[in-house]
């Protein structure tokens, strides 16, 4: 019983432990004095290496959500005499769930993971050590530009995400199903709200970007540095950030549904 | 502190794990000399390194860089320490996304704000230096590894640093190489007037060009002095490291239950 007590006892300690240097390696990423000189390529650079490259599987799979939602949409609505109404109900959840969500779970999965492989990896070769010995500050040159590489490039993805998944839901509906184009767009532009809809899932993806970027970055930097602690790192990142962004859904959602 | 040495290091005590790798060492570096650590590994000579880094801290003592005690300086006071410090990892630690030049050219990016065209032939001259100029355009992946050190060494003394810290270097080099690096170490301390510390466990290769040498084991140091004397003390612990005797107080056998107890016995595996 003891022993159990006991091991409960270092469990939390070492979890505090962690929440505490993952919160000092934020605070010193977000506190510190930018150099716009020098920090700008870099986190241009990462835009591309972040949003830019994860654009093919972001598209391919919005287009299928999209085409998906539309399908069952409409077999559902045409139950109750509603197909007219699959516009409203692709947009709407595509703008205040599915974009922000999935975009958050690809990135993870695509970005997030590399981020971490790519840091941990860094520190297993020594190129972390070598930047702080030739006086470099690897959270300005590393960490930095990678956190704010993906808290820019997230929401582009989502507003991606959010226009393939309408197109491929008016392939299915439109071309496919033959609902009236007119009355498809139309219902969606009276349904969805610029701000409560738009405007909310956007921010939702702001905070998933932030979410996800820094639990990459932390678990990349805090590796064991051998191959078994990257891999094991990685595979942290995926599995925090899904379950973060899943969590986070939840309580945002909470937060904004006065707003419908 | 003696004017004539760069660093001092005093009582030096460090623990990793409950483990304890230091227990009251005291050196000394002398200005504008090759200094050799050595010691079986595991001895911690990589962390002393780190320690005069002040990448480390220590349990207790002090480590004096240039009368500077390097883990009472703020960040930023460090970091201008730093600029005046060069190490050369048992790796290299080349960017692997940058090539020859590009790693050359990145501490002076990082630290100047000299022109384009001054970066250009400053890291030309280094990459001369080392005789890899022609090997400008490659990628570290492209490079031996013996080659990768020398870049890695060029890198080092981008920004004619004061010291130069060199971990490991021969380790897993071929012959050729490491009489290459070898004599790379010894000219460049000579020609830039740098102050020199080279970690290693070659032996042989490494007495042939330091001035001063310290032998570290078990947390302590077994030996010191010039390599003479050293090539001439003759303690066990000194004796059995420098002609690499596979018994001695460096024990072969790490220690374990009677073999018989643990064949026949019940041990948990």
């Amino acid at each position: 019983m003891m022993s159990y007590v006991q091991s409960l006892g270092s469990w939390g300690l070492a979890t505090l432990r962690d929440y505490g240097r993952a919160g000092i390696l934020l605070s010193r990423v977000v506190f510190a004095v930018p150099n716009v000189r020098k920090g700008f390529p870099l986190v241009l650079q990462q835009v591309y290496a972040e949003g830019v490259q994860s654009l093919l599987i972001i598209v391919v799979s919005s287009l299928f959500i999209g085409m998906v939602v539309a399908l069952q949409g409409y077999h559902t609505l045409a139950k109750f005499g509603a197909s007219q109404e699959l516009g409203p109900l692709v947009a709407l959840s595509v703008a205040r769930e599915l974009g922000p969500v999935v975009t958050a779970l690809l990135f993870a999965g695509r970005a997030g993971s590399a981020l971490t492989a790519e840091i941990g990896l860094m520190k297993a070769t020594d190129q972390l050590s070598s930047m702080e010995m030739m006086a470099v500050d690897p959270m300005r040159k590393v960490i930095a530009p990678r956190l704010w590489g993906g808290f820019i490039s997230m929401p582009l993805l989502t507003m991606i995400f959010n226009a393939v998944a309408i197109y491929g839901a008016y392939l299915v509906g439109v071309k496919w199903l033959g609902l009236d184009a007119g009355a498809f767009w139309s219902n969606m532009q009276a349904s969805v709200e610029f701000h409560s809809d738009i405007v909310n899932g956007l921010l939702k993806s702001l905070v998933f970007g932030f979410v996800v970027t820094w639990i990459a970055v932390y678990q990349g930097y805090d590796a064991v540095p051998t191959s078994a602690g990257i891999a094991k790192s990685t595979t942290r990142s995926v599995v925090y950030s899904s379950l973060a962004v899943l969590g986070l859904d939840f309580v945002l959602t909470a937060m904004m549904i006065g707003g419908w | 502190m003696n004017n004539q040495d760069f660093i001092e290091i005093t009582d030096l005590y460090f623990n990793r794990n409950r483990h304890s790798v230091f227990r009251g060492v005291d050196i000394a570096i002398p200005k504008g000399k090759i200094t050799a650590i050595m010691g079986p590994s595991g001895t911690g000579k990589t962390t002393l390194l780190r320690l005069i880094g002040g990448q480390l801290i220590p349990t207790s003592g002090q480590v004096l860089v240039d009368g500077q005690n390097v883990h009472r300086l703020s960040r930023r006071k460090l970091y201008r320490l730093r600029n005046r410090m060069g190490m050369l990892f048992q790796n290299g630690a080349l960017f692997t996304h940058l090539n020859v030049y590009e790693n050359v050219a990145f501490p002076l990016r990082e630290h100047t704000r000299l022109s384009e065209e001054m970066i250009r032939s400053i890291v030309l001259m280094k990459l001369e230096m080392v005789g890899l100029r022609g090997a400008w355009h490659l990628m570290p992946s492209e490079l031996s590894g013996g080659m990768a050190r020398r870049v890695a060494l060029a890198r080092a003394i981008a920004l004619d640093p004061e010291l130069i810290m060199y971990d490991e270097p021969l380790s897993g080099q071929d012959p050729i190489s490491k009489g290459v690096l070898l004599r790379l170490m010894r000219t460049l301390n000579d020609s830039l007037g740098l102050t020199s510390i080279i970690v290693s466990h070659d032996v042989q290769e490494t007495l042939s060009i330091a001035d001063y040498v310290y032998v570290i084991s078990d947390g302590k140091l077994i030996g010191q002095g010039t390599t003479d004397t050293i090539k001439q003390n003759d303690t066990r612990e000194l004796n059995q490291f420098l002609h690499g005797l596979p018994d001695g107080p460096v024990a072969f056998r790490y220690p374990a239950l009677p073999l018989e107890q643990d064949l026949l016995g019940d041990t948990q595996i």
